[in-house]
């Protein structure tokens, strides 16, 4: 596979959405949870700050981004104080990116999983003595299986389509930060036609393939 | 075990102005729909706050809200059946009655989970999921689910309303045999007279959220006192 140059952008940008949507899954499983409770205060607030990236410009977003992790900011500093010289123009910076994007629709997604467990299944948990953080684990994460897993497929097709974001912070570095969508751009504008048909085609089947387990996920039948 | 129940609380437009007390035995709360029945189950449950009022059981405080008392449902050894049995679909029926029983050797939950299902006439069906059980099979499933971790009190919120009549029928004679096999004391909403008289040791009648009559169920079926109650009783099968 690697003999072929034009692959080199699909496979990092694998790595990428893979190693985001594992961050986006860790981080965004707690969030969902929590806004999923009726009773956390300031709900609304949450929800908006939690799926601004959604909305927000991608542009905006790597703006933002480059704040946090550029010479001066707190996440840079935060990582020169562990050793960590530089975030910017890394793959680090990129899977940052695509984290940010793609954790909103893991979030969404698992929201609504587990506001669709049946409330009395958790008040009669409670009443049976168990903890809270035992029924999270042993009742509405099971039952809002569907919900995580629709979150994690967006997550990482979102991933996947990261493109201006990424280029504010990780730039094009070939081999460290050049992924899939960034090499597509580039190939036209190059006039590397063949180039990028091949990657366009390529992230179209990946696309396709999650569209295709979401359809799956909806489709099998409950218990 | 006495449960005493006292509470004033309001949920929308809703007034409950609540107290009663329930001896060891069975207690029916007998009202129509809307009446505040379920609502008080909840309260005593620990599943709502009350704005004002005092819910003691045997010499436990588990809500008072003038020491600022209010204990969580784990905390209050009080089980619950609601309604719609609420098994977890992705348990096996042994997983869903093991599922109070915490802190015990895995083999003496096994035995429990068995002695259980023994007890609610469901032997051999400890691998099987919720899904694949009838109603009133399901029901007692919950109703083991809810004693295994031997509560002090046992509130049912209609337990038979989603059954049909010889369903109902037998499920009565399970929970009669029930209350006399482990002695824990039960509140029974229901809004079906039926019920009552199959079931109840003491009656609790309920509307718009007060409480019209208490006492023991024969005497008071026998003589409704007051009028109220008397009307209330008369419309048999409130649904």
């Amino acid at each position: 596979m690697s003999g072929a140059p034009e692959l080199a952008p699909l496979l990092l940008s694998l790595r990428v959405s893979l190693q985001a949507t594992v961050l986006a899954l860790l981080a965004g499983l707690p969030v969902a949870w929590l806004l999923a409770r009726r009773d956390l205060p300031g709900r609304d607030f949450w929800t908006v700050l939690v799926l601004l990236p959604m909305v927000l410009p991608p542009t905006v977003l790597g703006y933002y981004l480059l704040l946090a992790i550029g010479r001066g900011g707190p996440v840079a500093r935060l990582a020169g104080a562990l050793g960590v010289e530089r975030i910017v123009f890394t793959p680090a910076a990129a899977v940052l990116a695509a984290f940010v994007a793609s954790v909103p629709f893991l979030i969404r997604s698992a929201q609504a999983g587990f506001e669709q467990v049946d409330r009395a299944q958790v008040e009669v948990a409670r009443t049976l003595g168990r903890s809270e953080w035992a029924i999270a684990l042993t009742v509405s994460l099971p039952l809002a299986w569907r919900g995580i897993l629709a979150g994690v497929a967006l997550a990482f097709a979102r991933a996947m389509g990261e493109f201006g974001a990424t280029v504010m912070v990780a730039g094009s570095v070939a081999g460290r930060t050049r992924t899939g969508s960034i090499a597509i751009y580039e190939a036209v504008q190059a006039g590397r036609m063949s180039e990028a048909n091949v990657l366009a085609v390529l992230l179209t089947l990946v696309a396709a393939g999650v569209l295709l387990l979401l359809s799956r996920i909806g489709g099998r039948s409950r218990w | 075990m006495r449960l005493s129940v006292d509470l004033r609380t309001r949920v929308g437009d809703f007034g409950l102005d609540v107290r009663f007390r329930a001896a060891p035995g069975i207690t029916a709360l007998f009202g129509p729909s809307g009446a505040g029945k379920t609502l008080v189950l909840r309260h005593v449950a620990g599943l709502e706050r009350p704005r004002e009022g005092r819910v003691t059981l045997g010499g436990r405080t588990l809500t008072d809200t003038a020491a600022g008392v209010h204990l969580p449902p784990r905390a209050r050894r009080v089980g619950l059946v609601f309604q719609e049995h609420a098994l977890f679909p992705h348990m096996s029926v042994a997983s869903n009655v093991a599922y109070g029983i915490r802190g015990r050797p895995a083999e003496e939950r096994r035995r429990r989970v068995e002695e259980l299902l023994a007890l609610v006439e469901l032997e051999g069906y400890a691998d099987r999921r919720p899904g694949s059980l009838s109603g009133g099979e399901r029901q007692r499933v919950a109703l083991a689910r809810a004693l295994a971790p031997e509560p002090e009190l046992l509130l049912l919120d209609e337990p038979f309303a989603a059954l049909d009549f010889r369903v109902r029928r037998e499920l009565r004679a399970v929970l009669r045999g029930l209350a006399g096999r482990t002695g824990t004391p039960m509140v029974l909403v229901t809004h079906a007279l039926a019920d009552v008289r199959a079931l109840a040791d003491d009656l609790v009648l309920i509307d718009r959220g007060r409480i019209v009559a208490s006492g023991e169920a024969r005497a008071l079926l026998a003589a409704p006192e007051p009028a109220a109650a008397a009307t209330l009783l008369a419309a048999d099968d409130l649904a």
